[in-house]
């Protein structure tokens, strides 16, 4: 066998890759939904904690950065682990699924709330001024005033810190979660074979190479609008 | 009989933390009269008007619009922001609304009027204003004047008692000034009550019924334009008055 052989056989066995591709399919599917989720209840707390904090209650703005501080400090595996093997000794599990969503969502929050309080806080105090002396509400005017203007400002690092958090769905496979990686580790555990890990990592290209695209669109079509 | 006056602020203090702004301030207006502010920078003219609408929560005194007590805590004051109108010297439209949306936002969800209507009432406010043609402009489409008009537009569509206006010329180009004033002059022609912050002396002297020269958190004194501008009693008053002259 040449070295190519080699190489061929190790990495892209046909015979490997066609057993193990409905098991990479399936962690692709895993990948997708658990992404979806974190999307959604990530970016849906950290905007419900920027609202909170723009009330300006001073005990709970204290404790929202103090939880937002926290969980951009701890690197997300460190989240993953202890919900995973901390949550039992305190009486409560949480599958590997569960789990990983569960603290990147938080991870998620934590870095959206900064984002969409920095974008509240560019909205000038005038904007306030004049909508309230129509005599708009607080929440009217950070809905209909406020927001629209402080949400496009949030879109280009919003889209690219979600879609860096994202791809620690891939962290899940340290708590059994047959998502790509985990399906194509344990595919290269079954057959002494490395042909899955390269399947794996076409999966993440199929899904994240449109995501990077998307995002970079954002960025463009968001910086002109300025 | 005599009307009760439109705004009563009387002995109005403010303070800012140490920094005490306004020192018993007051301030009566009549239905239909055209009160004129003036007074070097940090005299508190900006502070005075905007406790006129509580953007600025004054320390002590009374306030009452249109025979709301301002300050009562039972007051509604969004329902009594609807009647006093203000305009900024930075316009402050919102950036991402046509000039219609910006004069119909508040007829759609302070007075809850449906788009139609509030649409139809929206226009015939750019139409004061002169802007019938630019309902679909964005304010970065238009110039600084008529930001400014569509801003006044924003507010009397909602048929305040009451226009406050904090310097509303003094961001525009000088060409810019007189398209501005202009549509002031007719407001007050139609019969509008306006407190107006402002150094633009000629227009003072056309269309104020009353001057105010404001120093230190004072009244220090008041008069007509031609008592003030002409015959100035106080010597901080001269010093001020021939001070803008020169300009
Ligand atoms: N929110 C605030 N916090 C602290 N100080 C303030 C605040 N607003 C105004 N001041 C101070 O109050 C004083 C009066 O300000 P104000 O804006 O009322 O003056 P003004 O007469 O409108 O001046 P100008 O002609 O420059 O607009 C100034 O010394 C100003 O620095
Ligand atoms: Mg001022």
């Amino acid at each position: 066998m040449t070295a190519w052989e080699r190489f061929a056989d190790s990495f892209l066995n046909a015979r490997v890759a066609a057993e193990y591709l409905p098991k990479i399919v399936d962690g692709f599917r895993l990948t997708v939904v658990l992404a979806l989720l974190i999307v959604v209840s990530g970016l849906a707390a950290g905007l419900l904690l920027a609202l909170v904090r723009s009330l300006g209650v001073r005990p709970l703005n204290w404790l929202i950065i103090f939880v937002v501080d926290l969980f951009r400090a701890l690197p997300p595996l460190v989240v993953i682990v202890l919900l995973f093997f901390g949550l039992p000794a305190a009486g409560m599990q949480l599958s590997g699924f569960a789990s990983t969503w569960l603290a990147l969502s938080l991870v998620l929050m934590a870095f959206a709330e900064e984002i969409f309080w920095a974008g509240i806080t560019s909205v000038p105090k005038g904007q306030w001024e004049a909508a309230r002396s129509t005599g708009l509400t607080f929440v009217q005017t950070l809905r209909f005033v406020v927001l629209p203007q402080a949400i496009r400002l949030t879109i280009p690092p919003l889209t690219n810190r979600t879609i860096a958090i994202t791809k620690g769905t891939a962290l899940a496979s340290v708590v059994a979660v047959q998502e790509i990686l985990g399906a194509a580790h344990a595919g290269v555990s079954f057959s002494f074979n490395p042909t899955p890990l390269t399947l794996g990592a076409l999966a993440y290209l199929v899904l994240f190479i449109p995501v990077v695209v998307f995002g970079r669109w954002v960025e463009t079509r968001f910086a002109w609008r300025r | 009989m005599t009307s009760r006056p439109i705004v009563e602020a009387r002995g109005v203090h403010k303070h800012f933390g140490t920094l005490h702004v306004l020192k018993g301030v007051d301030l009566v207006v009549a239905e239909r009269e055209l009160v004129f502010v003036i007074g070097p920078s940090g005299s508190g003219k900006s502070t005075l008007l905007r406790c006129l609408n509580r953007l600025e929560e004054p320390s002590a005194g009374s306030i009452v619009v249109d025979g709301i007590d301002l300050l009562d805590r039972r007051t509604d004051i969004n329902k009594a922001r609807r009647r006093i109108g203000m305009v900024f010297q930075g316009f402050n439209l919102y950036p991402h609304m046509t000039a219609l949306g910006n004069v119909t936002l508040a007829l759609r969800k302070v007075l809850g009027l449906p788009r139609a209507e509030a649409e139809a009432r929206g226009r015939v406010a750019l139409e004061r204003v002169h802007l019938s043609d630019r309902a679909d402009h964005y304010p970065s489409q238009l110039s600084g004047g008529q930001q400014q008009r569509v801003a006044i537009a924003r507010a009397i569509a909602l048929e305040p008692r009451v226009m406050l206006f904090d310097e509303p010329t003094s961001a525009l180009d000088p060409e810019l000034v007189g398209g501005v004033l202009a549509v002031m002059r007719e407001l007050r022609e139609d019969g509008m009550t306006m407190v107006v912050v402002s150094h633009e002396m000629g227009f003072a002297r056309a269309a104020a019924d009353r001057v105010l020269f404001m120093d230190d958190g004072l009244v220090v004194e008041e008069g007509t334009p031609e008592q003030i501008f002409g015959a100035p009693r106080h010597e901080r008053t001269r010093a001020f008055i021939s001070q803008i002259e020169r300009h």
